[in-house]
Order: structure tokens, then sequence, then C-alpha cells
């Protein structure tokens, strides 16, 4: 770890670089980053939760690696060192979750590997850990990959509710006969487009709380 | 031929990389604002897909599956070297993304610039690695089939590029609630998109 010098180790400055990508610069919402593994795992609750504490990991571990060889990658290859880096512990990752939790690797298939592609990634460690130090940059990446989490969590917690009627695998809607009123679960939520209107959504309410978000053209 | 003609098509419509995995969605929601750079974007991505999975296919054939070193003498025969793939597979690529920017930048300046930061960004494009990865999942039998498989889902991503961009390029006349434009509306108009693909699904030829 580095040193912080005589900055004390939660300044406002370092907390803001936790909370921003949680809220206001949130990296799906507003960078427009990792978007692609985002949708496709959050029919269920359960792969959600397992994806986004993946891309935690391995975005806050290669944040710190990467800052912490900042000087000492050459310019031009720095592309390939970051891809090195990250696919490392991608593969770290895939391993772990094979030999731990088999079913969700399986229902994650082959969105674990996609990791290594996903753009939050490269997009950070061009973006922040090249050019800060280790400690913020831990802080960076744990923040965008909670802000990454969040999204993934709230769109799979509606996907699962509205179209299986369950929360995290609990029947909850069965268990208050909602059933019998004539309520049925909502097929086409589960299907892959809902994913992308569900964020369309998301988007929506965020930027009408916050105007200054929104795009001009 | 029936069978690779059924897998083109499957790879295009049915399995659509954008619609149906949501592959490649960042260049497609940041490149899709015109017409003519998309095309650009889109005939990079089915060239790149051309070249890298059918090397990544022999990559995994030869070198990466349990016992595929076995042309190297009866010592190899154990070797698995699959948990390699991800870092050979993304190596691969960036490799052959290389090779197409130059090769752009020589023949064709104009689209060269007009793709701009883009044409390196295709070696961390999900499509990319994403067709690698489920051409070794669905374990096609050929290189030929593992071609067309790439160019089919090249084509399908191009397909949907081109016409979201399309689209866009309407949308600039239509009257959308603040909070919703650009990004927003963006994402309502591709679920739209994919659910009109959803028709094509459970087709067999």
């Amino acid at each position: 770890m580095a040193r912080q010098g005589k900055e004390p180790i939660f300044s406002a400055k370092n907390l803001r670089l936790l909370t921003d990508p949680v809220g206001d610069n949130n990296p799906i919402t507003v960078q427009v980053l990792g978007i692609c593994s985002a949708l496709a795992v959050t029919v269920k609750l359960k792969p959600a939760i397992v994806m986004a504490l993946s891309v935690i990991i391995v975005l806050t571990v290669s944040n710190v690696v990467i800052s912490a060889l900042r000087q000492y990658i050459p310019e031009r290859i720095r592309i390939i060192v970051q891809l090195v880096v990250i696919a490392t512990m991608v593969i770290l990752v895939d391993q772990f979750l094979k030999a731990f939790v088999f079913d969700v690797s399986k229902q994650l298939s082959v969105f674990v590997g996609l990791i290594i592609t996903n753009c939050i990634l490269m997009g950070r460690l061009e973006a922040f850990a090249m050019a800060n130090k280790p400690f913020p940059s831990l802080l960076d990446g744990i923040g965008n990959g909670a802000g990454y989490g969040l999204i993934l969590v709230i769109v799979a917690f509606f996907r699962e509710f509205f179209g299986s009627g369950t929360v995290y695998g609990y029947p909850i809607l069965q268990k208050i006969g909602i059933f019998h009123t004539g309520y049925e679960n909502n097929g086409m939520v589960i299907l892959p487009p809902m994913a992308l209107i569900f964020v369309g959504l998301i988007i929506w309410v965020q930027r009408s709380r916050n105007k200054s978000l929104i795009e001009k053209k | 031929m029936e069978n690779l003609l059924n897998i083109f098509v499957k790879s295009i419509f049915v399995d659509n990389m954008i619609f149906a995995f949501f592959l490649g969605m960042c260049s497609f929601l940041a490149v899709s604002k015109t017409v003519k750079t998309s095309v650009g974007l889109g005939m990079a991505v089915v060239f790149v897909l051309l070249i890298t999975v059918p090397v990544n296919f022999l990559v995994e054939r030869y070198v990466l599956k349990k016992g595929a070193l076995i042309w190297l003498g009866e010592g190899f025969a154990d070797v698995d070297l699959s948990f390699l793939t991800f870092m050979v597979f993304i190596a691969v690529i960036a490799a052959m993304v290389q090779l197409v920017e130059m090769v752009v930048e020589k023949f064709s300046p104009a689209l060269y610039n007009s793709l701009g930061i883009f044409l390196p960004l295709i070696a961390v494009n999900c499509a990319i690695l994403g067709a690698a990865l489920f051409m070794q999942e669905r374990e096609y039998e050929s290189v030929i089939e593992a071609g067309v498989f790439g160019v089919g889902s090249g084509v399908g991503w191009m397909l949907a590029i081109v016409s979201l961009a399309a689209i866009r390029e309407k949308l600039k006349y239509s009257n959308v609630p603040d909070p919703l434009k650009g990004l927003g509306i963006t994402f309502i108009l591709t679920g739209l998109m994919a659910i009109a693909f959803m028709g094509f699904m459970g087709i067999k030829l």
C-alpha cells in the first residue's frame, strides 16, 4: 500500500472517489461503461450478485496493480499489459466460481470471461489508475464496481420479482397468495429485451432527479 | 452446406450478438449516432470476427484443449491448458485488431479517421471475445463452421448498429422528454428492437 503522506486516509476527496460512482457518476448510467455483461446476467438476483462481486474484485485488484506499476509500463504497450493483468484476475475468479459455486458459474456461462472486455475495467484503468496512486485507485475500483453492482442488483430485483415472482429464490408472491386473485407472472420481463428497457427507465429516474445529467443536443 | 447456412442465418437473426446477448454494447451505443460511421465500424467488426474466430478455433483445437498438444509427442497427451483460454484468446484478438488497424490505415485513411478511437477499442469489444467464447462453448466441428459463425455474428452486429443509427438519425426530429434524451431513449429503443428480433426465435432451417 502506498503511503498517504499527510492526507488522512478517508479525506473528503478520497471518500468522494468511493461514493461518486455509486450515484452521480455511475459507470453504467452516466459513463456508459460495461453495459455488455450488465444486462445478460440480470434475470435472477443470485447470478447478478455473484457477477457484481466478481467485477468489484477484478476491478479493485487490477486498479491497484496497474496503479502500482504505472511508472514502469511503457506507453505503447500499455493496453496489452492492462489486458494481461485483467485476464489473470478473471481467470482466478472464474476458477474460484467453478470450484465453489458451480451452478452459478454455469448460469453465467461466458459472461465471467467477458469481464475481461468489460469496458469498465479498461475505462477505469486508462482514466484513473494510470494517473493516480494505488490507494485512491483502490477506492475508485471499489466505488465503480459498487456502482455497477448497484444497477445490476436493481435490474435483477425487478426482473426476478415481476418475472418469476421470487426474491433471491424465495417465492414471496406465492407466500402472500396473490396468485389466487388472478395475478400472473409477466413472462416478458424474463426475456432479454426488458433488461434494456429497465436500464432506460433507471436512467430516466436518475436524470429527472438530477437535472445536471441531462444531455444537451 | 445446409448446416453452414443454418449456422449463418442463426447467428445473424436468432443469436444476434446485440439483441440476444448484449455483446458489444459500449461501442454500439457510442458510435450509432450516424449511419455512415456505424457502417464503417460494422465492417471492421465483421472483418475482425472473420479472422479471429477461425484463428481462435485452431488455437483451441491444437493448443489449449485437453490432449490437444498430442501432435508434439506422446508425453503431451495429458496436458490441459484450457485455463489459459481467456488470456490466449484476448492476445490473439489484440494482435489481429492491431493488424486490421494497420491495413485500414494503409488502404482507407478516410475510414481510419472516421473510426478514430473505436478501431483499437474493437480489441475490448465484448462481441469479439464473446464470439470466440461462444464458438468454444457450442463446440463447432470444423474451422469452416467456426468461420461462418464468425461472419454471421459480425453481420448480425452490423445490421443492429446500422438500423439503430438510422432510427437515431430520425429521432433528432422527435420530442423526447428531457431526462430520457440521448442515452435513455437509446436503451429503450434497443429494447424495442430486441423485442422485434425475438420474432426470429426458434427458426430452424
